[in-house]
C-alpha cells in the first residue's frame, strides 16, 4: 500500500512536469462525471480477474496433463511433451488470441464468446509454462518417495495424487504465483478482441474524453494494486505452507 | 538357531532362477539363484557395489532384472497385474533413507497403503496402524509428523508402514545404515522380534551380530554373484571363499 502511495506521488508529479496542464478531472471521485468515470475504468476488474482466474486454472490442469508423458521413461510421451511445450512457446500471445478468436470458428466450424477464447488463449499459452514448471517440481521430489509408494502398491494415479503432487505443488507454489501475476498482464492483450477489462475500458474513455496521460495513469496503479495484492496474497500462503512443514 | 528352520516345502515361496540385472552396459547381478522357504531369514552382506541392493529391489520390481526369472508363491514377477497383486500381497520393504511420507502424519503414512492399495475401511486401518504402532514401540507418535520424529523413530515407522500391508516377507535394505549410533540397537531389536515371530525376510545388512541372531542362511555377493551361502555358525567359523574372508576381517575389524 505505501509502495503505490509512492508510485501515485511519483506518477503525479512527472505528468504534472511535461503537459503543465492537468487533467484530472476526468476522474475526480468529487465531480459525478470523474466518479462516473472512475467507476467505469476499474468495472474492468471483473473481467481481467475473471479472465486470469479461469485461464489460470485451466492452465494448471492442462500443464500438468502435458508435464505427466513428458516425466515418462517411454520415448513417445516424452515427445509429445517436447513438441507441444515448443510449439506452444513459438506462438505469441497475441497472435494465439486473434488466432482463437478468428480463426477457430471457421476451422471448427462452431462460435466462441470474446471471454472464452481470451480464457483458451491465455490458458494454452500458459500451459507450456504450467507443464515445464510441474515437470521440474515433480522431478525434484526424491526418488525414495517414488519407491516408497511403490513399495506399498499405490497404482500411478494414487501416487501422484497423495504423494508426489502434494508434496511437488508446495515447491512450485511461488512459481505459480508468477504465473498468476504474469496472466494478470498478459490478460490485457484479449483488450483487441474487445473484451471489456481494464485495458480496453480504459482505451474506450481516452476516445471519449481524449485525457491519455491521466487515464492510462490510472491504469497503471489499477494493475499495480491488483498485482501487488495477489503477491501479498501468494506470499502469504507461502509463509503458512512453510509454518506447517515445521509442525 | 538352525532348530527354527522350517521344514522344507516342494516349492519355495521366492526363487531367483539365474537372475542377470544391467544398467547400460554395467552388469549388477550375475546368474543370481536364491531359494526362500515361508518364514525363513536370509542377510545378504557383500562390499559396496556388489548387487545387494539391486538384488533385492528385483524381487519387489523396483528394478526389472533382464534375464532368468524370479517367483513368488509360484507367480512370476514382470509387469502383469498378477505380479502386481502377488506384490501387494506379499512383500513389504524398508529402505536405508526410511522414506516416509513428509507432508503426512504417521497416522496417514500408515493407512494410505491399506486404504488406497488394499481397499480398508479407513477405520479398519487405522486399528491397523495403531496396532503396528505398538509392535514398534511408538504409539504415542501416531499424530505427529515424520520430520518430528527421531532417526531411529522414523525407521520404526517405516518398518510398521510396510507391516500394515501385511505382508509375507520383508525385505530390509540396509535399515540402520543411515542411523546414529545410539539408534541402531531400537531398531534391530524390533527387526529382531519381527524375525521371532515368524516373518520371512531378507535383510541386507553389515550388523555382523545381528545377523548371526537371526540369519537361517547367510549370503556373501561380490560383483554381482553369490559368492557364498551357508548357515551364520559355518559362515562366520569357515568361509571359504578369500574374497569372503578379507570382507568379513574388514567388516569384524570394526
Ligand atoms: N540405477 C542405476 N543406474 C546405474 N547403475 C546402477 C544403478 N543402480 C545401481 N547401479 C550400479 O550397480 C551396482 C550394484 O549396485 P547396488 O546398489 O546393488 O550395490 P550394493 O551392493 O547395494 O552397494 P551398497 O553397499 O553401496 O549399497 C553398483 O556398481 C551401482 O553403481
Ligand atoms: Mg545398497
Amino acid at each position: 500500500m505505501f509502495r503505490s502511495l509512492f508510485l501515485i506521488a511519483i506518477v503525479s508529479l512527472l505528468s504534472g512536469c511535461s503537459s503543465g496542464t492537468w487533467g484530472w478531472y476526468v476522474v475526480d471521485p468529487s465531480t459525478p462525471a470523474g466518479q462516473r468515470n472512475l467507476w467505469f475504468l476499474i468495472d474492468g476488474l471483473y473481467y481481467t480477474i475473471a479472465l486470469s482466474v479461469t485461464a489460470i486454472l485451466i492452465s494448471i490442469f492442462l500443464g500438468l496433463i502435458v508435464a505427466l508423458p513428458g516425466l515418462a521413461r517411454q520415448r513417445p510421451p516424452r515427445m509429445f511433451n517436447r513438441v507441444y511445450v515448443e510449439l506452444v512457446r513459438a506462438v505469441p500471445i497475441l497472435v494465439l488470441i486473434l488466432w482463437v478468436y478468428y480463426g477457430l470458428p471457421q476451422v471448427a466450424d462452431i462460435s466462441i464468446s470474446v471471454f472464452w477464447a481470451g480464457v483458451l488463449a491465455l490458458a494454452i499459452s500458459d500451459s507450456a509454462f504450467q507443464a515445464e514448471i510441474f515437470r521440474a517440481g515433480i522431478q525434484s521430489i526424491d526418488r525414495g518417495q517414488h519407491e516408497a509408494a511403490h513399495s506399498i502398491s499405490l497404482t500411478y494415479a494414487d501416487k501422484m495424487r497423495y504423494v508426489i503432487l502434494p508434496q511437488a505443488i508446495k515447491r512450485i507454489l511461488p512459481a505459480l504465483g508468477n504465473q498468476l501475476v504474469y496472466m494478470l498482464k498478459m490478460s490485457s492483450l484479449v483488450s483487441v478482441i474487445g473484451m471489456e477489462e481494464l485495458t480496453r475500458r480504459a482505451n474506450e474513455l481516452v476516445v471519449t474524453e481524449y485525457r491519455p496521460l491521466e487515464i492510462y495513469t490510472v491504469l497503471v496503479l489499477e494493475y499495480l494494486v491488483l498485482i501487488l495484492v495477489v503477491s501479498a496474497g501468494v506470499r502469504w500462503l507461502e509463509l503458512r505452507l512453510a509454518a506447517n512443514d515445521t509442525r | 538357531m538352525t532348530l527354527s528352520t522350517p521344514s522344507s516345502s516342494p516349492q519355495p515361496f521366492i526363487q531367483l532362477c539365474n537372475v542377470d540385472k544391467f544398467f547400460g552396459g554395467f552388469q549388477a547381478l550375475k546368474d543370481v539363484s536364491l531359494d526362500i522357504q515361508l518364514g525363513q531369514k536370509i542377510v545378504i552382506c557383500g562390499p559396496s557395489g556388489s548387487g545387494k541392493s539391486t538384488a533385492i529391489r528385483c524381487i519387489n520390481r523396483l528394478e526389472a532384472h533382464d534375464a532368468g526369472t524370479i517367483a513368488i508363491d509360484g507367480v512370476t514377477i514382470d509387469d502383469s497385474a498378477a505380479a502386481r497383486a502377488v506384490l501387494r500381497n506379499n512383500v513389504g520393504m524398508v529402505f536405508q533413507q526410511f522414506n516416509l511420507f513428509p507432508h503426512l502424519s504417521i497416522l496417514e503414512n500408515l493407512t494410505l497403503g491399506p486404504v488406497r492399495a488394499r481397499g480398508m475401511a479407513p477405520a479398519a486401518a487405522r486399528e491397523l496402524a495403531e496396532y503396528y504402532l505398538e509392535r514398534v514401540k511408538i504409539p504415542e507418535q501416531i499424530n505427529k509428523f515424520p520430520t518430528q520424529l527421531s532417526g531411529g523413530q522414523q525407521q520404526r515407522v517405516a518398518i510398521a508402514r510396510a507391516l500394515c500391508m501385511e505382508p509375507k516377507i520383508m525385505l530390509f535394505d540396509e535399515p540402520t545404515s543411515a542411523l546414529d549410533p545410539e539408534m541402531i540397537a531400537e531398531v534391530l531389536e524390533v527387526i529382531e522380534e519381527l524375525a521371532a515371530s515368524g516373518m520371512t525376510m531378507i535383510c541386507v545388512t553389515h550388523e555382523m551380530g545381528f545377523a548371526g541372531h537371526v540369519a537361517d542362511r547367510m549370503v556373501f555377493m561380490d560383483h554381482g554373484r553369490i559368492v557364498e551361502m551357508a548357515p551364520p555358525e559355518q559362515f562366520f567359523s569357515a568361509p571359504e571363499s578369500d574374497r569372503c574372508k578379507t570382507f568379513l576381517q574388514q567388516i569384524l575389524r570394526n
